[in-house]
């Protein structure tokens, strides 16, 4: 149906137009066109000129800036690229760009256009100068094994005696200093020297160690801080068997430990 | 005296129930002196043939078995006639001075007790021994062993059947021997102080536990099992370990700063050892895993190295400084009836039960300066004791082997602290161990 109807539209339209052309008027031939008069061929405009396009500096640390500088002659107007936009055809402006940059100038005028272009550099900032060196801080280890002495024992026996009382009171005191300073633990190792039976040392120097730590409490060493080992006399530190090298080895040893 | 107990087979078994009640006097401590013991002759086996290619390693094998089990005084070669039986039917009263008279063996300067004989012959491919053992002081009777054993036709198939007879020697007196006991030791020949095992006789040394700390003073429970050990991490703790498979099993260690010395009850149901309470090494006791803690003793000194009664598991021997210098003491499995066995002289420590839970071996410096220690003996009962090293630097650490009649022990007689073995009577001295320096060996089944 609607085929039909589209088919009968084409139709009439055709028969319209061709009625139309059968009834347009017959009109005479126009007349020939004039001689084209002489006229003075007027100069063509001069082409836009770039006198300068610069950039200082030329190179610069990111976060500095620069400044683009141009002049030109019969520009109309000027653009450079890199988000500035239109510019006046001489002129000057900062730039600040964070990666190395090609700027290009166009002029534009009613002899043409120039372009050109000029890059700056942007450099990495140079790090900063290291600070002055910390005044150094000593660990614990270091504090200790410089201010803590040991302390020595009679064989067999596990008493403070007199030299060792002394040797234990300056300890006290520079321990407190030293707990204070810095964080970490001191341990308190017990040694015996070879004589006796490796099992009963093992107890003898937990003795030591036991003495001393509970020795250092009482005068006001915190006790949280403070740690007893046994070595019993597996760990000597003199191998001889005499009297001098004995007594060396019945001592309270003390380690810093972070 | 001596004589008349051991004329016949049976009357030994009565010479063994003779010495356990002598034990009360002070030489008869051990259970087995050198001088009760049966004399056995051993001359040497012939082969026949190709067979006596190996007759020098069956020899030094048959010896060597029955000189190490201890049960046996050893007859001097230099003392046999010139010529031995090799067959029952050698023997001829009449050939008297010679060897072949049963008599030549059981009278003087022989006088043994027991006549082993034999030869060796290849039949078939394979090495046949013809072995008799002789009782030389039951003439109308004597044959106790007669039998044939059979090898390969090698040294591998001597060995086995000098062996084999051995065995069957040992097993009149009810021996069983030592093979397939271990040893635990520490060794620090790599490096650092570690847990290792060996055979009994010094072969197979490997180590058991690779730790990177220092480990030291194992234990073994009485089935073998388990091996306890201190640790140092770096305060000493105890660990436990399953023999066979080398796993740890768990242990809880009480907090303190000192958990030692580990030794387990002859049932293994119980555990004992050193801990630090109240500033002092203390005895305590708990379950194999180090629950149900119970502390045993309470004294302002250092207590250390606890052992249960391995027989009676009712007291507990250990080593106290209560009264001044180390001594050894015994108390009742509940902390209870303290006594002091050693008399107060020098140092003692090591105690060590032996099976039969009447002696002890432990190590004193009686007679020596501080840190000479020596081997002893003591009957805990009597407190009879003997000494059976004699000063030869340090001797420490005696343990007694699962037959009762060996000891292993630490010595620097040579130098270097080594592992060494001995009869029970201080003879018979073996060094197990040459690299590093080895101690604390305990002997395991």
């Amino acid at each position: 149906m609607k085929k039909k109807r589209q088919i009968g539209a084409v139709l009439l339209t055709l028969s319209l137009v061709m009625f139309a052309e059968g009834c347009r008027k017959k009109v005479p031939a126009p007349p020939p066109p004039p001689k084209p008069a002489v006229v003075k061929e007027t100069p063509p405009p001069p082409k836009p000129v770039i006198a300068s396009f610069t950039v200082d500096p030329s190179s610069i640390e990111r976060g500095q800036s620069a400044t683009l500088r141009w002049s030109s002659q019969n520009a109309s107007s000027a653009t450079i690229d890199n988000g500035i936009g239109s510019v006046q055809p001489n002129g000057s402006r900062q730039v600040s760009p964070s990666s190395t940059t090609t700027y290009r100038l166009t002029v534009t005028g009613e002899g043409g256009e120039a372009s050109q272009t000029v890059t700056l550099r942007v450099t990495e900032p140079a790090p900063p100068p290291p600070p002055p060196p910390p005044a150094p801080k000593k660990s614990i280890t270091s504090l200790v094994e410089e201010m803590i002495k040991d302390a020595y024992f009679d064989y067999d026996k596990s008493d403070i005696r007199e030299d060792a009382r002394n040797q234990l009171q300056q300890n006290a005191d520079a321990l407190k200093n030293i707990l204070q300073q810095v964080s970490g633990t001191v341990v308190i190792e017990g040694h015996c020297d070879e004589r006796g039976s490796a099992e009963y040392n093992l107890g003898l120097g937990d003795r030591r160690s036991t003495a001393a730590r509970d020795f250092l409490v009482q005068l006001g060493v915190p006790a949280d801080r403070l740690r007893v080992v046994s070595y019993g006399k597996e760990r000597p530190q003199c191998t001889e068997s005499n009297e001098s090298c004995w007594q060396k080895n019945r001592r309270a040893h003390f380690v810093g430990v972070e | 005296m001596k004589k008349i107990f051991l004329l016949s087979t049976l009357s030994l078994a009565a010479a063994l129930l003779v010495f356990s009640q002598q034990e009360r006097s002070v030489d008869m401590v051990i259970p087995l002196k050198l001088g009760e013991r049966p004399a056995i002759a051993i001359p040497d086996f012939r082969g026949s043939g190709d067979a006596q290619k190996h007759m020098v390693l069956f020899n030094n094998t048959l010896q060597s078995e029955i000189e190490n089990a201890g049960v046996f005084k050893m007859v001097s070669k230099s003392m046999m006639p010139r010529s031995n039986p090799q067959v029952p039917q050698d023997f001829k009263e009449s050939a008297r001075g010679t060897g072949m008279a049963l008599s030549d063996w059981a009278s003087a300067p022989v006088d043994a007790n027991y006549l082993a004989f034999g030869y060796t012959g290849i039949q078939n491919n394979q090495l046949v021994l013809f072995a008799w053992l002789y009782n030389v002081k039951q003439p109308a009777n004597p044959q106790v062993i007669g039998k044939l054993y059979f090898g390969t036709s090698d040294d591998k198939g001597a060995q086995q059947v000098a062996r084999e007879f051995a065995a069957d020697i040992l097993k009149l007196l009810g021996i069983e021997g030592l093979a397939g006991s271990k040893i635990y030791f520490v060794s620090n020949r790599s490096g650092e102080k570690q847990i290792w095992v060996m055979d009994h006789d010094g072969s197979n040394q490997h180590v058991f536990a690779p730790y990177k700390q220092l480990c030291t003073m194992p234990s073994v429970s009485p089935d073998g099992s388990k091996l306890a050990f201190t640790m140092f991490s770096p305060a000493p703790i105890i660990m436990m370990h399953a023999t066979e498979s080398g796993r740890k099993l768990p242990f809880f260690n009480p907090r303190g700063s000192m958990n030692a010395q580990l030794t387990f009850s002859g049932d293994g149901s119980k555990v004992v050892f050193a801990s630090q309470v109240g500033g002092f090494a203390q005895i305590h006791v708990a379950n194999p895993d180090g629950s149900a803690l119970q502390r045993l003793s309470n004294t302002r000194a250092v207590e250390v190295e606890p052992k249960i009664n391995p027989k009676t598991g009712a007291d507990i021997v250990f080593v106290s400084g209560r009264g001044g210098p180390q001594q050894i003491y015994k108390m009742n499995i509940d902390g209870a009836d303290v006594q002091r066995l050693t008399p107060g002289e020098g140092q003692a420590s090591n105690p060590a039960w032996h099976p039969n839970g009447k002696h002890i071996a432990f190590s004193w410096t009686r007679g020596f300066e501080p840190g000479n220690f020596n081997v002893f003996v003591m009957d805990v009962t009597t407190r009879d004791y003997v000494q059976l090293t004699h000063g030869r630097g340090r001797n420490e650490n005696p343990t007694w082997a699962p037959d009762g009649r060996h000891i292993v022990f630490a010595s620097n007689r040579g130098g270097q602290m080594q592992i060494y073995t001995m009869l029970a009577d201080g003879t018979n001295v073996r060094q197990l161990t040459n690299s590093g320096r080895n101690e604390m060996p305990v002997w395991s089944k």
